[in-house]
């Protein structure tokens, strides 16, 4: 008894252990499990979005078996068909052991190499025609047009927002204009899409009257719109999240209000404000409704904002709908696809990581 | 001279700051007055409820509404028991400074600022051709039935772009939930499961119906991830399996203002709809906020 005095006689040291229980382990294994599934999520979708952009590199292969077809006069069959009747392990191995021979096909075949690093570099996107040109190139020049465009709306204004509602704005504003913010967060993107098309468009042209109805410009603004709650959101929760120290150390040795804000707050946050404008562009960049709507879709290399771009989201969304699975074109538009979340992807990593430790850093007092 | 120049400058400083603020506010209320002194005439029960007639340009958006509702259904009985189990694994489970713990976080954000239509191409990668086209040739030796665009592929690529929404509510919810409640369960006796299961779960309902209509106001507004997914221009019939195709209304809206033969005509059934899709995502989204509100409330 003196051994273990707490313990009740009927109670040993074996029944007092915590017991094995089925349910127990059951749910906890389920649960962590899905939770893992989550970042499998993210492998999945890289994996699956990159695995359909493959065919591109592997072109040479196609055009090899169509070639070998012609000289043995057997009737044309292209794709997979033509794969499984033919062996494939052996196309396989005489590709990698002969590089030499393979680029003598593909120069051969010039006209039906219909893919190379020099197509998807060109200015052309002619995706359906005869002689089909993947050349990103406008894309790229589109995407880009349109996202400096909208940035430069949805930036200043944003932050000027946030910096009213953290440093000025009296409690009960505030608690009207986050709603407000939510509200236009809640719009569907289609929404801004269609009242950009149908109002935007014809509002902007009256104004400034020119050529192309649908252009960059109207495009930029509809998704600055869908930009700055984002932009807003991040940049008011960091500023609000600056020691009020800083701001009452500020104001004690006699700077107003607005200087304080000015040249406290402000540069205190601009590693957040930073990290905002990121995942204002990631949005941006990604946007598709938006761009198939308003941005009038016309493949252009231009620098003027009132001319019509193609953005690449809206490429895919526009003509993913068309393709044929598996054809050059449909691997075409995953790469586009691959590129654009790869974009998102770093903006997002970058904003997550390196803004934050800065931030962190930055608060705590350790870098000036 | 100084003084007065600081006061022109801090003048022009709240000046702008408050005038992005108008802008902000000015915008979202033009929108809204727009698309509903334009939408409202041709909002009738007879619009809801009827067929699109006439290649649409006559009749109602019945299809488009069901099938939206329909998707968003399914979407939910995905999205929530999964993003919620991740949440309580994230609140309860996790140890907060692990690499896993770490990881499932990034995995989440990234989640949320994926593009859509990267969603759209993942559905149509995995869902459709990887899941859909291995069904058909295991099951169905070949015939083409699950490898196609359908109503069940399109939910769940819309339930996977939800999900960040879904677990972010849902473990802010069970972090309110008391530690001494916890304890004083753990101390009666109850396991940790029995715990999750009779005391965090039932105080962070609120918090689960509320990242449920955010999810459903979200889906419901979405049109890239189902452009290629399962959407379809026109249908004669409602969905009856899983396998068809659905009309949605924001679909409705994007085919209805781009690719319809004559726009103009179509012009006020084009608002109509796009009233009708805000009114969903916005009735939802307030529902929403008032719960978080009277939680919040009830919490202090």
């Amino acid at each position: 008894m003196n051994s273990e005095p707490f313990i009740k006689p009927g109670f040993t040291k074996e029944s007092l252990k915590k017991k094995f229980r089925l349910s127990e382990f059951i749910s906890e294994k389920v649960i962590s499990s899905t939770a893992f599934l989550t970042v499998g999520l993210i492998l999945l979708i890289f994996i699956f979005v990159f695995k359909e952009t493959l065919p591109i590199f592997h072109q040479h292969k196609e055009v090899k078996t169509r070639t070998e077809q012609n000289v043995t006069d057997k009737p044309i069959s292209y794709g997979e068909t033509a794969e499984s009747e033919s062996r494939p392990e052996v196309y396989g191995m005489e590709t990698e052991v002969q590089p030499t021979m393979e680029e003598r096909y593909g120069a051969d075949n010039r006209k039906e190499e219909i893919v190379g690093i020099s197509n998807l570099l060109g200015t052309e996107w002619q995706p359906v025609s005869e002689n089909p040109r993947f050349g990103l190139l406008p894309l790229l020049v589109g995407t880009v047009k349109i996202t400096l465009i909208s940035i430069l709306f949805a930036a200043p204004i944003a932050i000027m927002a946030a910096l009213f509602s953290a440093a000025f704005a009296p409690s009960w504003l505030r608690e009207l204009i986050k709603p407000v913010v939510e509200l236009l967060a809640g719009f569907p993107s289609v929404v801004i899409g269609f009242f950009a098309l149908m109002v935007m468009a014809t509002f902007f042209q009256d104004l400034f009257g020119y050529g192309a109805r649908l252009n960059a410009f109207v495009g930029g603004i509809a998704m600055a719109l869908a930009a700055i709650p984002i932009i807003f959101t991040v940049t008011e929760d960091v500023m609000t999240a600056v020691p009020s120290t800083y701001k009452e150390a500020s104001l004690a040795l006699g700077a107003s209000k607005w200087q304080t804000a000015f040249f406290v707050t402000l540069p205190a946050a601009t590693p957040g404000i930073f990290a905002a404008i990121l995942l204002g562009i990631g949005r941006i960049f990604g946007e598709t409704m938006i761009a198939l709507m308003a941005t009038g879709n016309a493949v252009l290399i231009s620098a003027n904002p009132f001319e019509s771009v193609r953005t690449f989201a809206a490429t895919i969304g526009a003509e993913m709908a068309e393709v044929v699975f598996g054809d050059t074109h449909y691997s075409v538009l995953f790469l586009i696809g691959s590129l654009l979340f790869i974009f998102t992807f770093s903006l997002n990593a970058i904003a997550e990581f390196y803004v934050k430790s800065r931030l962190i850093k930055r608060f705590q007092g350790k870098v000036s | 001279m100084k003084r007065m120049n600081n006061k022109i400058k801090g003048g022009l400083l709240v000046g702008t700051s408050a005038l992005s603020v108008v802008i902000i506010v000015a915008v979202v209320v033009i929108i809204l007055l727009v698309i509903i002194l334009q939408g409202k005439d041709r909002l009738t029960w007879e619009f809801l409820t009827a067929f699109p007639e006439n290649g649409m340009t006559e009749g109602g958006i019945f299809p488009a509404i069901y099938g939206t509702l329909l998707m968003v259904l399914i979407m939910t009985l995905a999205a929530v028991p999964f993003g919620t189990l991740t949440a309580i694994y994230m609140s309860e489970y996790a140890n907060e400074s692990s690499i896993i713990s770490k990881s499932i976080r990034f995995a989440v954000r990234t989640l949320a600022t994926v593009p859509s239509i990267i969603f759209g191409l993942f559905g149509l990668g995995f869902f459709i051709k990887f899941v859909g086209g291995g069904m058909d040739s295991m099951f169905l030796g070949g015939q083409l039935k699950w490898g196609q665009p359908n109503i069940l592929w399109a939910s769940l690529t819309m339930a996977l772009l939800t999900l960040p929404v879904v677990i972010v509510s849902v473990e802010e919810a069970i972090r309110t939930v008391p530690r001494e409640l916890r304890e004083a369960s753990l101390a009666l006796g109850a396991t940790r499961w029995q715990t999750i299961r009779k005391v965090v779960l039932p105080g962070s309902k609120a918090g689960i119906l509320t990242g449920t209509i955010l999810a459903v106001s979200r889906g419901a507004g979405e049109v890239a991830p189902i452009l290629f997914t399962g959407a379809a221009y026109y249908l004669a019939t409602l969905p009856h399996s899983l396998s068809d195709q659905f009309m949605s209304l924001g679909y409705h809206v994007y085919i209805m203002a781009t690719q319809s033969a004559n726009v103009d005509e179509t012009l006020p059934i084009q608002f109509a709809t796009t009233l009708v899709l805000l009114l969903l995502t916005f009735s939802l989204n307030m529902v929403a906020v008032v719960i978080r509100y009277r939680f919040r409330k009830k919490n202090k």
